[in-house]
C-alpha cells in the first residue's frame, strides 16, 4: 500500500544537510509510490524548499516562525505536530541529528507510535521494509520491522544514498503555526566544532590517540582533515588525557562514525574504540606498534611514528589533489 | 528536591558480542551501570547534596538488575526500585519501556528526573525524552552542565560537538552526556550502607498496567554480528615509499580519496 512519507529536513551553517537527502531517499523506498513532503521549520528556510524536490520530494512544506530560529523541543514539536495534522501522513523520517534524535521521540510519543532510531540501511520497499540499525554501538546490528501504526524512522547520517539530482518541479507552501510557552530558552550556540565539519557527517576522519601526546600533537592531523574535508576525531585515552574535548570522542561511549575514510593515529585499538569506527569503509592505521590491535581492522596500515607519517602523508596528497 | 534517576543494565563495554540461536548471549557476560546513567546518578547525588531532597533509582527488568541498583545505592542514591517486568513481558520496545516509567512516576510529583542520553546497548536514546512527554514535563538532552538555582536551571548541552547554553525551568527530565562529571567510585562505607538501604520492586499489576497497554510497536525479528574483516595489509619498504604507495591505494584501490 502506498505510504505518504513526512521528511524532517535540516539547515547547518545556511546550508541543507546531506542527511536531509538520505532521509528522502530512504523515504522514497517505504512510499511505495505516495507522496513524499518534506517539511522545513525556521525563521527564513523557504529558499531551500526547490533544492528539497530536486532532490527527490514531491512538495515541501515550511513553518517560518521567530521562535523557531533555534531548535527547541516545544517549538519545533508545536510546528511539526501541526503539519502532521494538516498531512496525516502514513509514515515519517528524519535524520538521526541532534535535532533528530532529541525531537523524535517526543513525536512518537504524541503520536503514539514505534521509532525505530540510527538507520543504517533499509532492505525492501513499501510496507515490506525492514530496517538494519547497529546495537552495543556497532559491535552487532540488529533487523527491525515496524508492527502496529504509524511508521517512524531516523537515518543515520552517510549510509542512504542519496537520488540524484535534478532539476523538478513541485509545490512549496508555507503554513502559519502559532508557536508559543517554549519552556526553554536558547542563550547561546558555542562553536567548538572545528572548521565546521561535523564527525558524524565527515567523509573523511583523522582521529589521534595517546600516541599524539598532547594537545598540539592534534595540529598536525587537523592540517590533514582540513586538506580532505574531514574532521578531526580522537579515543578516549587523548580525551582523558585532555589533548582535546569530549565532543570529539569515537567509541562506545562518544561517537560511533562511518566515514569513507578512518585514519587512526597513534591509536592501539581497543574493544571500545574499535566499536565506534570499525564499520567504516576503508581503514588506515599508523602505529609505532606493529602489535596493536588497531591494524586487524585495518585496510591498511603503516607501522611507524605518526609525526612522521602524517605530514608526509599530508605532503604527498598535496601533490596528486 | 525530588530526584529520579532511570537506570539500565548494560553489558560491560569490554564484553565481545556472541550471537546464538537469534539472541544475543548474555552467560557469562559482566553487566554494569551503562555508564551514561553513572553520570545521571553522580549528577543527582551533587544536585542533592547541594539543594536537599531524595535520590531515587529506578530501573526496569529481571532480578539481576538489584545489582546495578546496590551500586547506585552504594555511590550515594537514598532509595532504588526495581520494576520487574521479567515475568509479563516478552516483547518490550522503547514504547514500552517509557510507557511504565511514566506510570509509576505519574504520582511521584518529581522535580528532577536524570538519565543517559543513550544506553550503550540498543543506542535509541528515546526513554528519557519519551517519559517527560508522556509526563507532560520539560526535557533537554546531551547535557554537559547543569546549575539550579531556585526554579531557574541554567544548562550547557552538546550538540553535534558544539556547546548550546540554555535556560529552563523545573520540573525537568534531563540525560547525560560524557563531560557532564565524572561518576564516583563507591566507597567501602557506602557499599555496606547500601545493603540497608530501601529497595522497593514492583510488577506491572503494581502499577495498573495492562499487558495489551504496553504492548510493542516494533518487533527485532533478527540480530547478527557484521562480517568479519580479511586481514589488511600492513605495507613494507622506505617510509616514503609506504606512504605514496598509500595514498597511491586509497586513490586508485580504495577510491576514497
Amino acid at each position: 500500500m502506498s505510504k505518504k512519507v513526512l521528511v524532517l529536513a535540516e539547515t547547518r551553517e545556511g546550508a541543507l544537510r546531506n542527511v536531509s537527502f538520505e532521509a528522502i531517499a530512504a523515504a522514497k523506498q517505504v512510499s511505495d509510490g505516495g507522496e513524499v513532503v518534506a517539511v522545513l521549520l525556521g525563521d527564513a528556510v523557504s529558499e531551500f524548499g526547490a533544492e528539497l524536490i530536486n532532490y527527490g520530494a514531491d512538495r515541501v512544506v515550511t513553518v517560518e516562525h521567530p521562535h523557531l530560529k533555534h531548535y527547541t523541543s516545544d517549538g519545533y514539536g508545536q510546528a511539526l505536530m501541526a503539519v502532521v495534522e494538516q498531512e496525516s501522513p502514513e509514515a515519517l523520517v528524519f535524520g538521526h541529528t541532534a535535532v533528530g534524535k532529541d525531537l523524535s521521540p517526543k513525536i512518537a510519543t504524541k503520536l503514539q507510535s514505534g521509532l525505530i532510531s540510527d538507520v543504517t540501511a533499509i532492505e525492501g520497499e513499501g510496507d515490506d521494509a525492514v530496517f538494519v540499525r547497529p546495537i552495543f554501538s556497532g559491535k552487532a546490528f540488529e533487523k527491525v520491522k515496524n508492527k502496529d501504526g504509524l511508521l517512524f524512522f531516523t537515518v543515520r547520517p552517510n549510509n542512504i544514498a542519496p537520488l540524484a539530482k535534478e532539476e523538478r518541479s513541485g509545490d512549496v507552501s508555507s503554513l502559519s503555526v502559532d508557536i508559543t510557552n517554549l519552556r526553554t530558552i536558547i542563550k547561546n550556540v558555542v562553536r567548538k566544532s572545528a572548521e565546521g565539519v561535523d564527525l558524524s557527517e565527515a567523509k573523511v576522519i583523522i582521529a589521534g590517540g595517546r600516541g599524539v601526546k598532547s594537545a598540539d600533537g592534534f595540529a598536525p592531523l587537523q592540517e590533514l582533515a582540513n586538506l580532505l574535508g574531514g574532521a578531526v576525531g580522537a579515543s578516549r585515552g587523548a580525551c582523558d588525557a585532555d589533548y582535546v574535548d569530549y565532543s570529539l570522542q569515537i567509541g562506545q561511549t562518544g561517537k560511533v562514525v562511518t566515514p569513507d575514510l578512518y585514519i587512526a593515529a597513534g591509536i592501539s585499538g581497543a574493544i571500545q574504540h574499535l566499536a565506534g569506527m570499525s564499520n567504516s569503509k576503508v581503514i588506515v592505521a599508523i602505529n609505532k606498534d606493529p602489535e596493536a590491535n588497531i591494524f586487524k581492522v585495518a585496510d591498511y596500515g603503516i607501522v611507524g611514528d605518526l609525526f612522521e607519517v602524517i605530514p608526509m602523508l599530508t605532503e604527498e596528497f598535496k601533490k596528486v589533489m | 528536591m525530588n530526584i529520579y534517576v532511570l537506570v539500565k543494565r548494560t553489558f560491560d563495554t569490554e564484553e565481545k558480542i556472541v550471537v546464538s540461536g537469534g539472541k544475543i548471549q548474555e552467560d557469562g557476560a559482566e553487566f554494569i551501570i551503562n555508564p551514561y546513567d553513572e553520570y545521571a546518578i553522580e549528577e543527582a547525588i551533587t544536585v542533592r547534596d547541594e539543594h536537599g531532597g531524595e535520590v531515587t533509582v529506578v530501573t526496569m527488568g529481571g532480578e539481576e538488575a538489584e545489582k546495578q541498583l546496590r551500586t547506585a545505592l552504594a555511590m550515594g542514591a537514598d532509595k532504588a526500585v526495581l520494576i520487574n517486568t521479567e515475568d509479563d513481558l516478552e516483547e518490550m520496545d522503547q514504547f514500552t519501556s517509557a510507557y511504565i516509567l511514566a506510570e509509576y512516576l505519574k504520582d511521584k510529583e518529581p522535580d528532577l528526573i536524570l538519565t543517559g542520553n543513550v544506553a550503550i546497548d540498543g543506542g535509541s536514546g528515546q526513554v528519557g525524552p519519551r517519559v517527560a512527554d508522556l509526563l507532560g514535563i520539560n526535557y533537554v538532552t546531551t547535557i554537559t552542565d547543569l546549575k539550579i538555582e531556585g526554579s531557574t536551571v541554567t544548562i550547557v548541552r552538546d550538540i553535534e560537538g558544539d556547546a548550546e547554553e540554555l535556560e529552563t525551568s523545573l520540573p525537568l527530565l534531563v540525560t547525560a552526556q560524557q563531560g557532564l562529571n565524572e561518576p564516583r567510585y563507591p566507597s567501602l562505607p557506602g557499599i555496606m550502607k547500601a545493603k540497608k538501604k530501601p529497595l522497593e520492586e514492583l510488577e506491572l499489576d503494581d502499577l495498573d498496567i495492562e499487558e495489551d497497554d504496553v504492548e510493542a510497536k516494533t518487533e527485532t525479528i533478527e540480530v547478527y554480528l557484521p562480517p568479519k574483516k580479511a586481514a589488511g595489509r600492513v605495507l613494507e619498504g622506505d617510509l616514503t615509499n609506504q606512504v605514496s604507495e598509500l595514498v597511491s591505494l586509497l586513490r586508485n584501490e580504495a577510491k576514497v580519496i
